[in-house]
């Protein structure tokens, strides 16, 4: 088969042509909040193919920006874009809860 | 910083054995809702710097509460507040302070208040791994700083139960949660939602130990009742009777009973009954004043024309007198008397005299107290008179009259306002009997009646009881005529037998 073509295919269906902006919110360098960056690291690296971009938003120090995606859980993941907005919630190591959550179809 | 905690505990002989101990009590702090009152009913407030539990079913007036205590707290007491606000819309939230007569969103501006809307929508988390809700905590650290606040509402803080699955957490999460509020001595609010035969639904009451204050709204024969209970109350001799409560135009009143200590001062000055007849029955003199006197007679006897006479009687000596109607319109009364040469009338154009004619089956027993308390603490009049009062009686069913009809008599004699209450009696056996023993209540009683003698019609008045002065008990006759109210004759025992009993 087309290399090319078997990659396509390996790519997750829902991000072709699309950008990935998620919103990843902790408190402070904890180890849950450190373990949830590498998790989120390496969800993106494996299915969204560097067509994403993560900010990490440590409320410790901007904690004004709590209220605008309504954070009570810490950590949060929300992805902004695409739409629609989804929020996740937890250290992402149950990674299959975390596609669900993110609306993301495993690659094969 | 932790909060000094109430009870210390200190050995007098270290390391005995049998070693005494010295439990020394320093009182605990309260701080004041400022909500009419509570403040009594509690001793004083609110545990201070600690968080209190206020549960109850919906539309019970949970939220309301929580935000006069903030609204007071910022604007009587210098504490701003802020409100986490799990369940209701900001238009219900400000619709509750408008109903205070406030603008919340200029006490935001104000920086007295601030409201921070916190939303977990169920079905937007998905829970991936560990977490805990420190963002919670952020949000309410960051609005406390903001403001420099020093009370708190969380309201109400069953909904995260709702949003997050993950029992454990929430737990424990809630126990450092109340915890952080005591170190930062944050006095609170934390309402909930009344649970199937428990405080709560989800068992909030495990970590709120100092304060849990029950609201209980129940409707009875139609007409919806509303209590106060203080469940618990640590530190503090709490009373556990449930205590009526209203809402209305100014927010919450609970209804406490004003003197516990039956402590009131007993006057020596009389007043007149405005019936000279009267007046020299009682002594010569007249009612004490500050005191209750009941009127009771079956219909047409009178008793309207007595009390219309006594109100009479207090203007004409400058006073103010406060007149409830529940029976008739004020201008029907004012026609009437006027047809016994009573002018109440020019009273009233001289301010000296006020109606308030209420339907009875508008509100409860405790909604008509409320209303009662309210105008004669704005009005302050020294006569009061209530006409009739048995129709705000049969209004709330057997339910707790008696207790209310203490607390109103109770409420009139602190306040030393001479009162008199007319009731209708049924039945010429039965004309002595009162209902709930209102007699019993009353310093003076008084009973019209009305009869046939040599084939005319005849009223008649006499005395049953008057504390503290000698006073006749014969019958005289009543004479109610176009030029006025008299008495007239001893009347003989040509009175058919009745038995002085109730």
């Amino acid at each position: 088969m087309n290399k090319s073509l078997a990659k396509k295919r390996r790519t997750a269906k829902s991000t072709r042509g699309n950008f990935w902006e998620l919103r990843l919110y902790i408190a402070g360098q904890t180890p849950n909040s450190i373990a949830a960056i590498a998790n989120l690291k390496k969800i993106c690296e494996d299915q969204l193919r560097g067509k994403y971009r993560i900010e990490v938003i440590d409320l410790l120090k901007k904690p004004q920006l709590a209220k605008g995606d309504q954070i009570v859980a810490i950590p949060t993941l929300v992805r902004r874009l695409p739409p629609p907005v989804k929020k996740i919630v937890g250290n992402l190591s149950k990674t299959e809860r975390a596609l669900v959550g993110l609306d993301l179809q495993p690659a094969r | 910083m932790l909060t000094p905690k109430p009870e210390l505990l200190s050995f007098s002989q270290p390391a005995m054995p049998h070693a005494k101990l010295k439990i020394s009590r320093t009182p605990l702090a309260k701080t004041a809702t400022g909500i009419d009152g509570l403040d009594e009913v509690t001793g004083g407030g609110l545990p201070k710097g600690r968080t209190t539990l206020v549960c109850g079913s919906p539309g019970c007036g949970k939220t309301l509460l929580a935000m006069e205590f903030l609204v007071h707290g910022a604007l009587q007491y210098g504490e701003p507040g802020v409100c986490m606000e799990f369940e209701e819309a900001p238009d219900k939230l400000t619709a509750n302070v408008r109903s205070l007569g406030l603008d919340l969103r200029a006490l935001e501006k104000r920086k007295k208040l601030l409201v921070d809307y916190v939303r977990v929508e169920r079905n937007e988390i998905e829970e991936t791994g560990e977490y805990n809700l420190e963002g919670l905590f952020i949000r309410l650290g960051h609005a406390v700083d903001a403001i420099n606040a020093k009370r708190v509402v969380l309201d109400s803080i069953e909904t995260l139960f709702a949003g997050l699955s993950d029992a454990a957490v929430l737990r424990a999460e809630l126990r450092r949660l109340f915890r952080w509020l005591d170190d930062r001595n944050l006095t609170a609010i934390v309402t909930a939602e009344r649970g199937n035969g428990t405080l709560t639904r989800h068992g909030l009451e495990e970590y709120i130990a100092d304060c849990v204050i029950l609201l209980d709204h129940r409707v009875n024969e139609q007409i919806s009742t509303r209590r106060l209970r203080i469940v618990k109350y640590r530190g503090t001799a709490h009373g556990t009777d449930e205590y009526p409560y209203m809402i209305d135009d100014d927010g919450i009143s609970v209804l406490p009973i004003t003197s516990l200590a039956l402590a009131h001062k007993a006057p020596t000055t009389r007043v007149s009954t405005g019936i000279s007849g009267l007046d020299e029955i009682l002594g010569g003199k007249g009612f004490f004043r500050g005191s209750s006197v009941l009127v009771s007679g079956t219909a047409g006897t009178g008793k309207s024309s007595v009390a219309a006479r006594f109100a009479n009687a207090a203007c004409a000596r400058g006073e103010n007198c406060l007149y409830f109607a529940f029976e008739e319109s004020p201008s029907q009364i004012i026609r009437n008397m006027r047809s016994v040469g009573i002018d109440l009338e020019r009273w009233i154009q001289k301010g000296l005299l006020h109606f308030h004619a209420v339907r009875p089956t508008s509100t409860g027993l405790e909604g008509h107290l409320a209303g009662m308390q309210k105008l004669v603490k704005q009005l302050r009049p020294s006569v009061v008179v209530v006409d009739p009062i048995t129709s705000i009686v049969s209004v709330s069913g057997i339910y707790g009259v008696k207790s209310m009809l203490t607390r109103l008599v109770d409420f009139l004699k602190v306040q030393q306002i001479t009162a008199m209450f007319t009731n209708l009696t049924f039945g010429r056996t039965r004309e002595e009997r009162t209902e709930e023993g209102i007699s019993s209540l009353m310093d003076t009683w008084i009973v019209l009646w009305d009869g046939e003698r040599n084939g005319q019609r005849t009223r008649g008045l006499y005395v049953v009881k008057s504390r503290g002065m000698a006073h006749s008990r014969e019958p005289r006759e009543l004479l109610v005529r176009n030029k006025g109210v008299e008495l007239g004759n001893v009347m003989t025992s040509d009175r058919s037998a009745t038995t002085v009993a109730g």
